[in-house]
Formats: structure tokens, C-alpha cells, sequence
């Protein structure tokens, strides 16, 4: 049961720590303005699922008090990463709608996307 | 050439990460045990409140929550003053294809449901898994397909602020009461009932119904706004 | 055993999904692909013991980040190469 846990244990972090490079490689090399956006969120998505598995414990329950759990507290999942991470998401939302929103706006002001023609925004 | 210097360093970056967090551990006790532990039992037996998410979101960080609704409310008031235009025509959207009759009535039937869900969700946001912005984003997700599907549903902007306004107002206001009575900002001032009945947990409710009001309103402005946007 | 199965697949999906929503071409498909990997991270918080991240991610994640960014190519163009901008507006309209 240790290695299989341990297998567990390189695949959570391993999957979280690359869904975040992937997302920074998107967010760095692409040229579409939307494209970089959907990086930085899935970059958002591996930081969430990051903090999330730090908060796990094995064969832990869901922190919730419901009838005929009430002493389990010792084998309960860290609630405050939970707590940010549901921050987090709603606040990424909001950075993602205002930052579609600037795209729109360069799109009509520009006409185009690609940020090697819109002059001032030269890498 | 780029794209070898960014592989590399994020290489670089990723090893470093994994090799940390693998010294963390899994699945183990750690260093947040003792900080846990505080919460989960002041939330079992003070407060009598059953999802100590919920505990933590509204009660012990209950001044983070106003300052991230504070956060929503920046961003939809930023993407209305970005994509301001003058001639704001309000009504028929132009859409490639109209909805069908199946459509049409399916989200007609679907839609006080949806409603529905939301409200029961944060309704019980402090006994289930759940609260003020799971039913809220689901109410948002019922008027996103009334506006889909319906080429001219329209929302009220007066109702939508009038609502946003007195959720913010309320939230405010009983945490001001806590301040005046009790000597901190969001203290609970009413009694705590017995655990998993629906009047549990004092102020928590009433403040997750707020943040839900508040939230359902915000992202229906953000989706009716971003939706008429077509030049 | 077929709990860490059930994992690790899910885990493999949704790497499949990101990878493919930076590598696809065609910006809608990628959008929908980034959908896709919020729902199966939604499974994956609902297996990790967060039901209320679960929650919020399966709503906020799948349908409204989603929706905004459809409208926001709808109101720009859908391909990330700039030259098959004509053929978009043939084939849409």
C-alpha cells in the first residue's frame, strides 16, 4: 500500500506542477492574445489543484460535520486550502472576464490579435 | 530559438518545484495540523456550524469574503466601463442560428429549476457541501440560458444593482452590528442552535444569503454585458 | 486498486486536454478543451475530499468561464494564425 500511495504521491504533484508549466509555456510563447489568456488560466487550474492536495490526508473524510461524523476530527481534510481555493476560483474569474474584455477592446482598436503586429505590446 | 530558452527554464523551474513538494508529502499530517485543528473544533463547538468551510469562508476570514465580493464587484464594474459604448442598442441580439422550439421550451421548463437549486444551495450552504457562491454561480448559469436561448431576454440593470446594492449593504451592516456590540467587525450577535438544523450557526446564514444575491447579480451583469457586446 | 486507477486516469486526461488546448490551432476547439479539463479537475477536487471546491469549479470552470471566452472569439477572430482571417469570415457568415 506505501508504493501505491507513493505512486499517488508523483502523480498529484507531478500533474499539478504540470498543468502549471504547460499553462507558463502557453502564456510565454503563443502569439494570440486569447491564447495567452487560456494559458494563464490553466496555469490558475494547476495552482488550485496544488493546494488542494496539500491539504489531503489519507483516507481522510470531507470537512463536514454530518450526523454520525461528529468525531472524526482527526481524520478530516485541512479545510483552509479549501477555503482559499474557493477564493481563488471566483476571483479568477473575474480576472479572466476583465482581461477578455481588453482583448475585445485592442481587437477593435488594432484589428488584429497577434501580439508581434500590434506594435506596442512588442515582446 | 525562443521556445528553447522558455523549455528550458521552465525545466529548470519545474524540477525544483516537484523536488519540494515531494519533500512535503502526500497524504500526511503536516505543518498546518495545529491551525486545523483550532478551526475544526471552535467551528464543532462555538459556532455549531457543520461545514467548517463555510465556517472559515464567512466567520474567521469573514472580512477576505467581503473584500474578494468587493473584488467581483471591481471586475464588473471594470468590463461595463471597457466595453462602454455610446449607441448601446439594448434588445435584439444578432445570432447565427435561432433557437428551436424544443430549445426554447426545454429552457423555459429548465429555468425555475435551475433558480431553484441555487437558492436550496446556498440556502444550506452551512450544514451541506455548497454556499453563497456555488448558488449563486448557478443562478448566473439559469439566466445564461434563458439569454441564449432567447434573442431578446432582457435583464434589468436597475433590479440587478438594487439587488447588489442591499446584499452588499446587508453584508456590511451585520457586520457592523457585531462590531458595535460584541467589539469585532463580523462577530456573530445571534444565538447558535443546535448542529445540523437549518437555523444554525448565527449570522452565517443570513451573511451566505447575501454573498449569493450579491454574486448571482455581479456574474448575470458580467454574462448580459460581455453577451450584447457586438459591433 | 481501481480507486488509484480511476485517478490516474483522470489525472492522464486531464494533462491530454490541457496540452491540447495550448497545441490546437483553431481557438474555439481549444476553449472547449480547457472546459474539459475543469470538469475532470472538478472530479479530481470531488476524489481529494473538496466537495465545495468541486462545486464551485464545476460551475464557475465548465460553464461560465467557457461562455465568455466563445463570446470573446465570436467578437474576434477564431483561428490564432492571422491569414485565415478572410476564411473564417466566409464560412461564418
Amino acid at each position: 500500500m506505501e508504493k501505491y500511495l507513493n505512486i499517488l504521491n508523483i502523480a498529484i504533484y507531478g500533474s499539478a506542477v504540470l498543468l502549471m508549466l504547460i499553462g507558463l509555456y502557453g502564456a510565454l510563447t503563443k502569439k494570440s492574445l486569447i491564447k495567452i489568456v487560456l494559458g494563464l488560466s490553466i496555469l490558475d487550474s494547476g495552482v488550485h489543484l496544488l493546494m488542494i492536495a496539500i491539504g489531503y490526508l489519507k483516507d481522510g473524510t470531507a470537512p463536514i460535520f454530518s450526523p454520525g461524523n461528529e468525531d472524526k476530527m482527526n481524520i478530516m481534510v485541512d479545510p483552509i486550502p479549501q477555503a482559499l481555493v474557493l477564493t481563488a476560483i471566483v476571483i479568477g474569474f473575474g480576472v479572466t472576464a476583465v482581461a477578455l474584455s481588453l482583448v475585445i477592446r485592442l481587437y477593435r482598436h488594432h484589428n488584429t490579435l497577434r501580439i508581434d503586429e500590434i506594435k506596442k505590446l512588442k515582446w | 530559438m525562443k521556445k528553447v530558452i522558455v523549455l528550458i527554464s521552465l525545466g529548470i523551474l519545474g524540477f525544483y518545484l516537484i523536488d519540494i513538494f515531494l519533500g512535503i508529502g502526500f497524504g500526511v499530517q503536516h505543518f498546518t495540523a495545529g491551525v486545523k485543528d483550532l478551526y475544526l473544533s471552535n467551528s464543532k463547538d462555538t459556532l455549531k456550524v457543520s461545514n467548517v468551510v463555510t465556517a472559515i469562508v464567512v466567520n474567521f476570514r469573514g472580512f477576505d469574503t467581503l473584500g474578494e465580493v468587493t473584488v467581483l464587484f471591481l471586475a464588473s464594474t471594470a468590463l461595463g466601463g471597457i466595453l462602454y459604448k455610446k449607441r448601446h442598442h439594448v434588445g435584439e441580439r444578432s445570432v447565427l442560428f435561432p433557437a428551436s422550439r424544443v430549445v426554447m421550451s426545454g429552457a423555459k421548463l429548465l429555468f425555475p429549476s435551475i433558480v431553484l437549486l441555487g437558492a436550496y444551495v446556498f440556502i444550506h450552504g452551512h450544514l451541506s457541501p455548497g454556499g453563497g457562491f456555488q448558488g449563486g454561480t448557478i443562478i448566473a448559469t439559469g439566466f445564461l440560458l434563458m439569454l441564449l436561448t432567447y434573442r431578446n431576454y432582457s435583464v434589468s440593470h436597475n433590479r440587478l444593482v438594487y439587488f447588489e446594492s442591499l446584499a452588499g449593504i446587508l453584508f456590511v451592516s451585520i457586520g457592523l452590528v457585531g462590531y458595535f456590540s460584541k467589539g469585532s467587525f463580523l462577530e456573530n450577535v445571534l444565538p447558535v442552535g443546535n448542529m445540523n438544523e437549518l437555523f444554525s450557526g448565527g449570522v452565517i446564514g443570513i451573511i451566505y444569503i447575501a454573498v449569493g444575491f450579491k454574486v448571482a447579480a455581479e456574474l448575470t451583469g458580467i454574462i448580459y454585458t460581455v453577451l450584447h457586446e457586438k459591433d | 486498486m481501481i480507486y488509484i486507477i480511476l485517478t490516474l486516469t483522470l489525472l492522464l486526461l486531464m494533462i491530454a486536454s490541457a496540452v491540447y488546448a495550448i497545441w490546437q490551432k483553431d481557438l474555439l476547439y481549444a476553449v472547449i478543451a480547457s472546459g474539459i479539463l475543469s470538469l475532470f479537475l472538478s472530479i479530481v477536487f470531488l476524489i481529494l475530499q473538496a466537495p465545495d471546491v468541486a462545486l464551485t469549479e464545476a460551475a464557475i470552470g465548465v460553464a461560465l468561464t467557457t461562455i465568455i471566452f466563445i463570446i470573446a472569439i465570436r467578437n474576434t477572430v477564431r483561428f490564432e494564425d492571422e491569414h485565415d482571417k478572410k476564411k473564417v469570415k466566409t464560412t461564418t457568415k
